[in-house]
């Protein structure tokens, strides 16, 4: 298991080195002026020499690589702006601060969001597809699975707004979703964040629930199913411990890529409901073409997908004897 | 229908001492395509220490028989009618709670493929343990003891080690006996074996037929071996069941049905295998067509389409009529021909192909 | 080595014919990757190890062997469908062991091959038809009257109804399937069928219905095979020369009379007592039981292979490999590869088992 971590580990190290490379040269390599689309509105000639300067725009495009791919790791020197501690993504002129801070004070809110929303998709997504290959063929499988067909094919844009509408607006049974951070007020976090963990779950469990359902199904025909039946195992027994234990290893991948996904921020539905997350920065960003910004979130996000693949691999390992890492 | 009382009649003698007895045991599901009548007008007993084989090709509905016996069937698209009795108690109209009882405690079953059958995310010593735990109400330790022991019982070298292997460490020879551990620890009085040897090798296949006979020695069990194969028939069964479409078509002694085989099926398998002794210059002579579709199975005798002997009885009775199971030259078989039409193609055609 | 005893075939085949096929030392390890930060070759499972035999035109030569064995493997290697780890394959004297695909296309199309299960190797979206002409649309053959007459006459050859050529796979039997891909081999007119486990996915029933089809293709238009199979009475009843294979290796080849009456090593010996027979009056075969499993092919042990099941085993199994030889006793074209071989002779035999009749070797 560890050699498969650190053979993983090194394997992503070398993606990831590849990946911030490709980003970085297709961003500063185009024909355009990186230090005057970093120059904020009102930009002085002093300015822009300064931020010039600050870029090492004036050195080679492979010197600047350098200094921004070793700033990662050691820091980096943004001269009259002071010392940029590693992990440095550089400096956005915009904002008028660190990159990794704008991540930083960012992040919170993704990580909320990610968290409770996975657990919304999970729970909701599971538990349909259990009930639909339960009463398999009758109508509370089809109910699930209309749902289900319903939730993939809407979109958050819309859902998001629909969903205020009704339960902020008309029946005022939740407040306006906004970001309270957990430390400071749990319960405050949970009603504010309720609607967005609800919507954004939508899209995510229909996939649940089909995978589910199929996966039980296959796993009740086999053949080991039958003879734990066959030594007197009870239904429950038989459904719990057998057929859920191998449908469990492929929902954990699927979870695993999702969580991938929403770690690394949910731009669609941080930006309906207004959660100043990763996904509105990279949205901001985008914006404000602050390229810094834009390399940052984006490096920030592929990392965090890396890292949970690894994650579903190992935990693929655990839950089935059978694969053998290494 | 007087087929039905007919069988009955030359059954009823024998019906009180056995151990399992099947009584016009019918077994119907619903499909998509239709109702397959899987299993029809099945009887048959077998008594304590006795092995009974049940031989049929795909479809033939010997594994669909023995499932309902052990209430494993899907209640959705299933009906079964009939009885079924073990030991004096009824299993057809047992509740669900009272086969969990019985299952793997008093019958138990083993399947074609260890692998499958096997939870692969369970250790083998757990899965041997888990009924002997439940059933007789031992702890954990109990029950990895019993498993160690099994596990040495059916003759897997280092048992206390091996008990925490998973199914897929062990090999396919070692499955089926773990397989079989699994099947015996409660120490059942019946042992369903659904073609138990089929995937396996000639050398590894003559070792589980040894272990279960000498297991079935030991302790008494009664078995029903369901297979293909006769050669395998002939080193295990007691009694033999041929199946066809669903149907009994002949069942007597091992010796009788092997022997002296009183119907055109039997007559047909025993001459479409080569034998490992015969002459390799005559060539096999293979049953004509296919088994028949069981949703739309043929009128009168099942197997009339394949039948080469159609022509020797009189009239359509093969296409109209089913011939009922009777006894013909010393064991039960269904088929029109008359006793003495069997007995002499029996003696002058099929021994003599056999033989050669 | 044992190559050189096969380079003068001593042809004990009934049918000896020209040489069609000529497999020397034929050999496929399966890499084992492994090793830490960085992976790299750590093993090999030796699948196949040196196998040398001849087929001859127009003969059956028989495979036999427990899962495991190699035999699915060797088929697979001598059709190319995997490339040889070494040893050569030469097919009417040219080699074709690592030809390049245009060298070996007009070869391939006389080597053919059938496979086991009659339900996956047909394409489900194609018609019968589409099948069977896709060999001769490959090799861009054209036969006299057009292809889908061909078809037509190879759908009869086969036994099954020309008019069911627009038909899909999935509206046949099993039978009928294996039929389809009897067809579809023999679309190319091959000299050669190497024909993996044909049968043993089939009803009982059925089983003699193929294994007739063969034999009468086999007869009638004079083709060659590898029948490749584990159950020795069907492979005895369709081959003129048997070869058992035992973890990688041949560990004896001979026609099928004396390979079945007096086998001489001790594997083939034990797997013809393992086989079951159905007829309940013959007590002639002894049963011998082998103990334990085939050990793994990763690491095979060292010596004779079969040494660590074998009842005859001594120190000489395990340090000296016994060559595959005409040893004493045997008729020409009769190889074994044993130190200790059994009698071979019918009535001495069940002294043998005791004893360890310590016949001459040539070794």
């Amino acid at each position: 298991m560890l050699r498969f971590l650190i053979r993983r580990a090194l394997g992503a190290a070398v993606i990831i080195v590849l990946l911030i490379a490709l980003t970085y040269f297709a961003f500063f390599s185009l024909p355009t002026d990186p230090a005057s689309l970093s120059c904020p509105k009102g930009c002085s000639p002093q300015l822009l020499a300064q931020i010039r300067e600050n870029m090492h725009l004036n050195q080679p495009i492979v010197v600047q690589f350098w200094h921004y791919f070793s700033g990662l790791f050691v820091g980096q020197d943004f001269g009259n702006l002071g010392h940029c501690a590693a992990p440095c993504f550089g400096y956005s002129y915009n904002s008028q601060q660190f990159v990794w801070d704008r991540i930083a004070a960012n992040y919170p809110a993704t990580f909320t969001l990610a968290v409770g929303g996975a657990a919304c998709f999970l729970s909701i997504g599971v538990g349909l597809g259990m009930i639909s290959a339960w009463k398999q063929g009758s109508f509370w499988d089809k109910a699930a699975s209309s749902i289900s067909l319903v939730g993939q094919s809407t979109q958050i844009y819309f859902l998001g707004p629909l969903a205020m509408a009704l339960f902020v607006v008309n029946l005022k049974w939740l407040v306006q979703p906004n970001y309270t951070p957990f430390t400071q007020d749990p319960w405050a976090c949970f009603q504010g964040m309720i609607l967005p963990w609800l919507v954004m779950s939508v899209i995510f469990w229909s996939n649940y629930t089909r995978q589910v359902r199929s996966l039980m199904l296959e796993q009740l025909s086999e053949d080991h199913i039958r003879a734990a039946r066959a030594k007197g195992m009870s239904n429950s027994y038989v459904w719990w411990r057998y057929a859920l234990r191998g449908a469990m290893a492929p929902i954990v991948t699927i979870f695993g890529i999702d969580l991938g996904a929403v770690f690394s921020g949910a731009i669609i539905t941080e930006y309906t409901f207004g959660v100043h997350g990763l996904g509105y920065l990279a949205v901001q960003a985008v914006h404000q073409e602050d390229l810094y910004l834009e390399l940052g979130v984006l490096i920030f996000s592929s990392v965090s997908i890396l890292l949970f693949n690894i994650i579903v691999d190992a935990a693929y390992a655990l839950l089935d004897p059978r694969v053998r890492l290494g | 229908m007087s087929t039905l009382t007919k069988s009955e009649a030359v059954d009823a003698p024998q019906a009180g001492n056995a151990f399992l007895s099947v009584r016009d045991l019918r077994v119907r599901f619903r499909t998509e395509d239709g109702i397959v009548n899987a299993v029809n007008n099945l009887t048959f007993d077998l008594e304590q220490g006795k092995t009974l084989g049940i031989v049929g090709e795909s479809g033939s509905g010997k594994s669909v028989s023995n499932l309902a016996v052990m209430g494993l069937h899907n209640p959705r698209n299933t009906t079964i009618e009939g009885t079924v009795t073990l030991d004096g108690q009824e299993l057809l109209t047992a509740s669900q709670r009272e086969l969990e009882k019985l299952r793997g405690n008093k019958m138990a079953m083993i399947f074609q493929d260890a692998l499958a059958a096997l939870s692969p995310y369970y250790t083998i010593g757990r899965q041997i343990a888990e009924p002997f735990m439940k059933h007789t109400g031992a702890n954990k330790k109990e029950g990895r003891e019993r498993a160690i022991e099994m596990l040495r019982r059916v003759g897997i070298p280092q048992p206390q080690t091996r008990v925490d292997d998973f199914p897929h460490q062990f090999s396919g020879g070692m499955r089926q006996r773990a397989m079989i551990a699994m099947a015996l620890v409660c120490d059942p009085q019946l042992l369903i074996a659904d073609e138990p040897t089929t995937a396996l090798d000639v050398t590894v296949q003559a070792q589980i037929v040894d272990l279960l006979k000498d297991l079935q020695q030991e302790s008494g069990t009664s078995i029903v071996f369901i297979t293909h194969d006769l050669g395998v028939i002939r080193e295990i069964a007691d009694d033999v069941l041929v199946m066809y479409a669903g149907r009994a078509v002949e069942r007597g002694t091992m010796r009788e049905v092997l022997k002296t085989s009183q119907h055109p099926y039997g007559w047909g398998l025993l001459s479409s295998i080569p034998r490992i002794n015969s002459s390799v210059d005559v060539p096999l002579e293979p049953i004509p067509g296919t088994p028949p579709s069981l949703l739309n199975p043929p009128t009168g005798c099942a197997f009339n389409p394949r039948c080469a002997y159609r022509e020797l009885v009189d009239g359509d009775k093969c296409v109209t009529e089913r011939p009922p199971l009777e006894l013909a030259n010393g064991h039960l078989s269904a088929c029109h021909l008359t006793p003495a039409q069997k007995q002499s193609i029996l003696t002058e055609q099929i021994l003599p192909r056999l033989s050669s | 080595m044992s190559a050189k005893t096969l380079t003068e075939p001593a042809d004990a085949a009934p049918t000896s014919g020209e040489t069609l096929l000529e497999v020397n030392g034929l050999t496929k390890h399966f890499p084992v990757m492994g090793g830490f930060p960085f992976k790299r070759q750590v093993g090999a499972v030796q699948a196949v190890d040196g196998v040398t035999f001849d087929v001859h035109k127009g003969e059956s030569l028989g495979l036999v062997g427990e899962s495991g064995c190699g035999k699915s493997t060797t088929g697979r290697l001598l059709t190319r469908l995997l490339e040889p780890t070494g040893g050569t394959v030469k097919y009417l004297g040219q080699d074709i062991t690592h030809a390049s695909r245009k060298e070996i296309a007009p070869i391939r199309s006389e080597i053919q091959m059938i496979f086991q299960d009659p339900y996956s190797s047909l394409n489900p979206r194609h018609t019968v038809g589409t099948i069977i002409s896709g060999p001769m649309e490959i090799n861009n053959i054209n036969p006299a009257g057009g292809r889908a007459n061909r078809v037509k006459e190879l759908l009869e050859i086969v036994g099954l109804n020309p008019e069911h050529f627009n038909r899909f796979p999935h509206e046949f039997s099993g039978g009928q399937r294996q039929r389809i891909g009897v067809a579809r081999a023999l679309a190319l007119n091959p000299k050669l069928i190497i024909a993996d486990e044909p049968v043993s996915a089939l009803d009982v029933s059925i089983q003699a219905q193929v294994v007739n089809l063969l034999q009468g293709l086999q007869r009638e238009l004079g083709i060659a095979f590898v029948f490749i199979a584990h159950d020795l009475s069907i492979v005895r009843h369709f081959s003129q020369r048997v070869a058992v294979m035992y973890l990688g290796k041949i560990v004896e080849i001979a026609d099928r009379d004396a390979l079945y009456t007096r086998p001489r090593h001790p594997y083939t010996h034990a797997l013809l007592s393992a086989a079951p027979d159905a007829d309940p009056d013959n007590n002639s075969i002894e049963r011998i039981r082998l103990t334990g499993d085939v050990p793994s092919p990763l690491n095979p042990p060292s010596g004779c292979r079969f040494r660590t099941r074998c009842w005859k085993a001594q120190e000489k199994c395990a340090t000296e490999e016994p060559p595959l030889l005409q040893i004493g006793g045997n008729d020409a074209g009769h190889l074994t590869a044993c130190h200790f071989p059994e009698d071979g002779d019918a009535a001495a035999k069940r002294a043998a088992a005791a004893v360890p009749a310590a016949r001459t070797t040539e070794d």
